[in-house]
């Protein structure tokens, strides 16, 4: 029996009612539906608005973080008020605000092994809006754990994907993706930047998905994955099969049930930029300071690109940008004292891990890049 | 002639373009052709030992080269080829 709407709830929702493929009864489905969003960040910022809007019955959220002033750029669901806030807090208040006919239920937590089947298994739909590999293989292998549909969305710079992974139906996301990068060749939103609406672009079509799913109505995107690409502002769309000998969804399973994902793709499961690499190649912004005023000779090898020296700069340093690294190695001399930096350490860390492997020893990374010496040095410098 | 779409996390190795005109007969053909045009892309498309990475997922049109003949699939005038990137921001 599908939940009955109130006059109240009919007016809110008369431009569905005129749809024939929705109507009344579409309407209920809706209010009977739940739908858990995993993260509430760029893509769960749109998605959980329009759900919410569309008058699904039941959201849970998922996110652990607090709101940045850096996520406002692209993350809508938040607000210049809300910084600091929990990010399910302050989105939950949105969404009820925008609709308070339905339940919102917020998890503050990371989705991790522990927690993904426990918190996933009441509701009907996952929706992926996640920022990291590690947490899109494990709301994949829970989706099809639980045979449930997994509504996928990722984006980089201009570049956005989605597609329905449903393993009862068609290919799931690791029929596509069987294995994961390598560590540090493709680098996240916080390194590499996004476009602030095109979260909003890609959100959206996730949310239409979801819709289309709980009202049973037109063409999911099962076994298709869209490309877009707003630049060019092209939709490409390729056909994706289920991967004879998946890991997960295959006849013969490996994955049978959750792993460690952090382990599986080698990096962590956040976009969080924790700045240092350890093993004793750390130094902190004050120290390096501390040293050059001594007069100490230290070469400064700035890793970023080119653009970034327009927001912030060390003085006198050298720039090599981490994707020519490798081929320009020759340039520098491993006698030399080196200090390497990015923005926030993580590009710098993997530039060090490379000249380490090429025998240079006299090297550190500046802890939090020059984000840290920013806040620990120059003010004057703004952070981004 | 058959042309290749570059994804935004790939443009920085391939000089910034989004669509490269590749020249051969078959995917591997083409392939070989491309990163000596732009070496920087080789370590991101193929592994030290020359095969094709398992991450990376190349399609003809709209389907995988993995269910066509692989790097033996021949191309053609008017083929598309796009590369699919594993891209994880949310």
């Amino acid at each position: 029996m599908l939940p009955s709407l109130s006059h109240a709830e009919i007016l809110r929702y008369s431009r569905h009612l005129l749809i024939p493929e929705v109507g009344l009864a579409g309407q209920q489905k809706l209010k009977a539906a739940s739908v858990l969003v995993i993260g509430t960040g760029g893509l769960g910022s749109p998605v959980a608005l329009y759900l919410a809007a569309a008058g699904v019955g039941r959201i849970g959220l998922v996110d652990y973080d607090v709101v940045d002033t850096s996520n406002l750029q692209r993350q809508v669901i938040h607000g210049t008020s809300g910084l600091g806030v929990l990010k399910v807090e302050s989105a939950r208040q949105r969404m009820l605000d925008l609709n308070p006919d339905i339940r919102v239920e917020v998890y503050n937590e990371p989705f991790t092994s522990a927690n993904a089947m426990r918190i996933a298994q009441d509701y009907d739909i996952l929706i992926d809006g996640t920022d990291n590999f590690p947490t899109r293989y494990l709301v994949n292998d829970v989706c099809v754990l639980l045979g449930k549909a997994n509504v996928y969305g990722s984006i980089f710079r201009f570049d956005g994907q989605v597609s329905v992974f449903d393993a009862r139906q068609g290919p799931c996301y690791r029929c596509l993706f069987p294995e994961p990068p390598p560590p540090g060749l493709v680098p996240s939103c916080a390194e590499g930047g996004v476009l602030g609406v095109l979260p909003g672009t890609i959100g959206t079509l996730q949310a239409t998905e979801a819709l289309k799913l709980i009202l049973g109505i037109g063409e999911p995107l099962i076994g298709k994955l869209l490309l877009f690409n707003a630049l060019d502002m092209s939709f490409d769309f390729v056909n994706l099969r289920k991967h004879p000998r998946c890991r997960v969804c295959g006849p013969e399973p490996e994955v049978t049930e959750l792993i460690d994902y952090e382990a599986f793709c080698g990096v962590p499961g956040h976009d969080h930029e924790d700045g240092s690499v350890g093993g004793g190649y750390d130094i902190e912004a004050a120290a390096l300071a501390e040293r050059l005023n001594q007069g100490n000779s230290i070469r400064l090898l700035d890793v970023r690109e080119p653009h970034e020296l327009q927001i912030s700069h060390l003085e006198n340093a050298t720039l090599i940008p981490l994707g020519q690294l490798a081929a320009r190695l020759s340039e520098l001399d491993t006698a030399e004292e080196i200090v390497v930096f990015c923005k926030a350490g993580t590009r710098s860390a993997r530039a060090l891990e490379l000249m380490v492997s090429a025998g240079f020893r006299k090297i550190k990374n500046l802890k939090g890049g020059i984000n840290a010496w920013a806040r620990q040095v120059d003010p004057s410098q703004p952070i981004y | 002639m058959p042309t290749l779409r570059i994804p935004t996390p790939l443009r920085p190795y391939a000089a910034g373009q989004s669509e490269i005109k590749i020249q051969g007969s078959t995917v591997a053909e083409a392939l070989d052709e491309l990163v000596q045009s732009y070496p920087a892309l080789r370590q991101h498309l193929f592994s030290e030992a020359g095969d094709l990475r398992a991450f990376v997922n190349l399609y003809i049109n709209d389907e995988d080269i993995r269910h066509l003949q692989g790097v033996q699939t021949p191309i053609g005038e008017g083929d598309r080829l796009l590369l699919i990137p594993s891209i994880a921001g949310g």
